[in-house]
């Protein structure tokens, strides 16, 4: 206690952090598009990015799995594009040495993978998604700017904008030739159905252009009539201990989910006034201040209703809609209801590296992944100077979360004032 | 316009989009445009984020690069993000104060997001007054004060004293205000605490034992604050004790007064006997439980999330779970039922007492408000919602779950220490998500079930960052204050009325009998810059620094176009 040596390993960037001015240059000429993990894949960025627009510092980052030069192609682009010359392929991982006299553990938590629980066919029905995809679908700076827009119809716009590339570019090969031979494509073709041009190798591959241009127009043409029925979910179902309060997954309580659920529920009917939400949850717990409140008021005034019950299953209706089976533990009946949108409030997994890190600090972990503390002395892990913090110890809100980083912040400065305060002995 | 320094104007304004969060509803190519018909403005820029780093080095870059002397961000609001802008521009030289900050935001572009139009000519307006009144900001001298190191800690329950010997273990004098006869709170009334079941009493001695022994740390039993003045690192509080009023000079404050059971009076025919709170039935714990006692019925929420009270008290259901042990622990036949809304056990530690309950044997029964349960005589009527009948239990011992309530003397102790409590009695922390700790009021903290009903577990938590936050101020032995305050700029136009001094809620104002007679004079430190004073004056004698008169004239002057 009191004097650690610690080793960092600071991952390689691949661009100079006193160089980099954040501008964003580079960002926007990188040719690699990846899925946006901060927006839980829901929308894009580069291979070369920055985590999330506020995000400190704003130097960018090079995404080694992604970037073309790391994985030995012909790129560069960002390399030349960077007028402060900050781009370096060549950075390596560092080990930073260091003498210090606390450790503090604040390494949060992960999102239960929902995927595990196959009647709720996560993977399998679009318009099932998790609390934190639903909250970058509300959120203003996220991929829909705010609007809840289901994913089968974001996937459709997509596909929609990928077919009317693919149109717009059958479009222009169609009119080199009709330029050619002076004629329409479709005039032609009819011309070419009825033998007119015998074996002529152009016009064959004309005749394929266009009927390729059909084979993408027809489609085309009817998603886009069903895309103008798209509009925001405005049925939604939230689904409370979904991998929490179950043997097969974490027999704990998450704590903070129903209380995300009902704020996101809130937030929807804010955005749109004529959403309405159905809670299903065995116990709604609202137990921080304030919060019994807030529940009360999303029910009275955000149209949120708290169904009693676990939901046993969810399968696929029409137009992507997802079913909902519970029991309505109230009325003693199994019942099903269709909504626009399902979403799962997951459990708070403890993260994927903790064992590693408490194997590294030799501090024990309970029976889940959870730093050990105890009641009366909440912080402290079971090695002295070492403290933990926010989920990394429990799972817990944000309140709780910032009385807490305080707690550890005064366990670690009681071991550095102790150790001063023992120096001054000794030297007198 | 006038310019104190004869230098020429150079006002830089920055219009942020806060993502899509303005330029979703605003015309910002219009707003640039317009901000540069301004008068004095000699640069705008536009940024994604204003307040990320690119956006921090734009502004920094203006008033290298343009020699910018005032900044206006059009932004968000100046709760959040003016110390940062502020900041930015202290950090290339320039002088805080010039700084002006415009909120097109919160009451422009998101309450009018279906009225682009007539959203962005109100974002204009307010644009042209924030920069009108930038043209008259002054510089401005942060204030320091030195600052005591010694805190006042009221309450010496578990928060309260282990938030002392965090803070006397940092090196700090601290001084407790308990009003019972002995420090210990609500540990000297409960048998064991959940879940690892240890003795209340042992957690309690030993605190107790270790406050006594240390050097730094002073008690005051059976006593209480009754006065207090003064301000952050230099107040002056009376305790009254035993021994006659104490005066003490203290630096910061904590507020650990705890909270108290409620009595069901009139409720559920509560009698204390057989009909009793789990207080009561903490008491009967400790002493062994009668073992006649064969059938146990707990009701929670008893005067609890209903009209009177509607706040979730948090923590009884974790209280009736562990006794509800305790008795299968000292009988193990008895037969204990708990009537439940809903089991408030969150987390890791509360949900696997809930699992060992069931797995001892704890029956719960779930019931509607609508339909809340009977006792009559020796039995327990309740509709059980799974069966769709009602139950007749028989119970020797009806025991009821009541909400923690405010302490009695704490809207006083809110009025002594100016800090808000909520419509509960509970205290009111400075932010309920990001300072769950702190006041608005600088150098008061907050802790334990003051704040909101605390177990043990919480309770320590919150003792241990309240003292981490009261630290801040008495581990750097000064504070710096807002130079954002009344001053007197017109002596002579002072006639020592004392109206001013009557009004100032901070006590920040006295009258002083100088050379020119009675005038009044202002505590630097202790005044917030509300305004209060400046604008009860008559004679125009005071005026607030970033706030003057002329300032706010001229910002009016530009909003109406004149």
């Amino acid at each position: 206690m009191g004097a650690f040596k610690v080793t960092v390993r600071k991952k390689a960037r691949y661009v100079d952090e006193d160089k980099c001015t954040g501008c964003g240059a580079c960002e926007e000429k990188c040719p690699t598009v990846v899925p946006d993990a901060f927006n839980e894949g829901l929308g894009t960025r580069k291979a070369i990015y920055a985590y999330f627009a506020q995000g400190i510092p704003s130097t960018r980052t090079i995404d080694p799995d992604h970037c073309r030069q790391l994985n030995g192609k012909k790129c560069g682009i960002c390399k030349k594009t960077c007028q402060a010359d900050a781009v370096n392929f060549d950075q390596k991982d560092q080990m930073v040495e260091l003498d210090v006299g606390a450790i503090i553990v604040a390494a949060g938590y992960d999102v239960f993978d929902p995927s595990r629980i196959p009647e709720y066919r996560y993977n399998e029905i679009p318009n099932v998604v998790t609390a934190i995809e639903f909250e970058r679908l509300l959120s203003a700076s996220g991929p829909t700017g705010g609007h809840v827009y289901r994913p089968s119809d974001l996937a459709a716009k997509a596909k929609i904008e990928e077919l009317e590339k693919k149109l717009k570019k059958a479009q222009k090969t169609l009119q080199r030739y009709e330029e050619k031979f002076g004629q329409d494509s479709e005039a032609f073709y009819k011309q070419y159905q009825a033998g007119d041009f015998g074996e002529d190798e152009e016009r064959k591959k004309w005749a394929a252009k266009y009927e390729e241009y059909l084979g993408i127009a027809k489609p085309l043409e009817q998603m886009k009539k069903e895309a103008e029925g798209f509009g925001s979910a405005k049925r939604l179902a939230f689904i409370q201990c979904v991998g929490s309060r179950d043997f097969r997954f974490y027999p704990f309580c998450s704590g903070y989910c129903c209380m995300h659920s009902i704020k996101e529920a809130i937030i929807a009917h804010e955005h749109e006034p004529e959403t309405t939400s159905t809670i299903f949850g065995m116990d709604i717990r609202a137990v921080g201040k304030g919060f019994e409140e807030y529940k009360i008021r999303g029910g009275n005034q955000s149209g949120i209703t708290y169904t009693r019950g676990r939901v046993a299953e969810i399968v696929e209706g029409e137009n992507h809609n997802p079913i909902v089976f519970y029991e309505d533990t109230r009325e003693r009946r199994v019942k099903s209801e269709e909504f626009d949108m399902v979403i799962l409030a997951t459990a708070c997994a403890p993260t994927k590296g903790i064992a590693t890190l408490a194997k590294t600090l030799g501090i024990e972990l309970d029976d889940y992944g959870f730093v050990k503390t105890s009641p009366v002395s909440p912080v402290d892990s079971t090695v002295p100077g070492i403290f933990v913090c926010g989920c990394a110890e429990s799972p817990m809100d944000v309140p709780e979360s910032v009385a807490q980083a305080s707690s550890a912040a005064q366990r670690a400065a009681e071991v550095v004032a102790l150790q001063s305060l023992e120096k001054e002995k000794a030297v007198a | 316009m006038p310019d104190k320094n004869n230098e020429q104007l150079r006002i830089g304004v920055f219009l942020c989009h806060c993502g899509s969060n303005i330029a979703g509803y605003l015309d910002m190519e219009e707003l640039e445009k317009f901000a540069k018909t301004l008068p004095h403005v000699t640069f705008v820029q536009r940024n994604l984020y204003t307040c990320s780093e690119g956006g921090i080095n734009e502004i920094k870059k203006g008033i290298v690069e343009q020699n910018l002397n005032r900044v206006v961000v059009a932004s968000c609001t100046p709760r959040t993000h003016e110390p940062l802008f502020r900041n930015s521009c202290a950090e290339v030289g320039l002088n805080p104060y010039l700084f002006e900050m415009v909120n097109i935001r919160d009451q422009c572009s998101w309450v009018h997001m279906q009225e682009k139009e007539d959203a962005t000519e109100k974002a204009k307006d307010l644009i042209r007054m924030g920069v009108a009144k930038a043209a008259l900001l002054e510089p401005q001298e942060p204030i320091m004060s030195e600052v005591t190191t010694r805190a006042l800690v009221l309450g010496g329950g578990m928060a309260g004293m282990t938030a002392s010997l965090a803070l006397a273990n940092r090196g700090y004098e601290v001084v407790i205000v308990e009003k019972e006869d002995k420090l210990g709170g609500m540990l000297n009334k409960i048998s064991k605490l959940g879940p690892s079941m240890t003795d209340a009493s042992q957690v309690a001695e030993e605190r107790i034992k270790a406050i006594d022994q240390h050097p730094k740390i002073t008690v005051f039993t059976k006593s209480r604050l009754v006065r207090v003045e003064g301000f952050i690192g230099k107040f002056k509080a009376d305790v009254e004790t035993e021994a006659g009023v104490k005066n003490i000079d203290i630096g910061v404050i904590l507020i650990a007064t705890g909270a108290h059971v409620f009595t069901p009076e009139g409720l559920y025919g509560y009698d204390g006997q057989r009909v009793i709170t789990q207080l009561e039935l903490e008491e009967r714990l400790k002493l062994g439980l009668d073992p006649s006692v064969k059938n146990v019925v707990m009701i929670q929420c008893v005067g609890a999330r209903d009209e009177q009270r509607p706040y979730c008290s948090r923590i009884c259901c974790q209280v009736a779970v562990k006794n509800a042990l305790l008795i299968k622990g000292q009988h193990p036949d008895a037969r204990v039922s708990i009537l439940y809304r809903d089991m408030q056990m969150y987390g890791v530690e509360n949900e696997e007492l809930y699992r060992e309950s069931k797995i001892k044997g704890v029956r719960y029964i779930n019931y509607s408000p609508d339909r809340p349960p009977e006792v009559k005589d020796d039995q327990v009527l309740v509709f059980h919602p799974l069966l769709g009948r009602e139950l007749n239990l028989q119970a020797d011992l009806v025991v009821l779950s009541t909400p923690m309530v405010a302490q009695a003397d704490a809207h006083e102790v809110s009025q002594l220490l100016r800090v808000p409590i909520d419509e509960n009695g509970f205290f009111l922390e400075g932010h309920v998500k990001l300072r769950p700790l702190d006041f608005a009021t600088d150098g008061v903290f907050l802790c334990g079930s003051a704040r909101y009903p605390a177990n043990i577990r919480e309770a320590v938590a919150q003792g241990l960052g309240a003292a981490s936050r009261a630290s801040i101020p008495l581990s750097k032995g000064s504070v710096v204050v807002e130079p954002i305050i009344s001053v007197l700029v017109n002596e002579d136009a002072c006639r020592g009325c004392g109206l001013c001094v009557a009004l100032c809620p901070y006590g920040a104002l006295e009258i002083r009998h100088t050379d020119k007679g009675r005038k009044v004079h202002v505590i630097n430190v202790a005044c917030k810059g509300c305004g209060v004073c400046a604008a009860t004056c008559y004679q125009h004698a005071l005026t607030i620094n970033s706030f003057t008169d002329e300032q706010l004239s001229a910002q009016i002057e530009a909003f109406l176009g004149t």
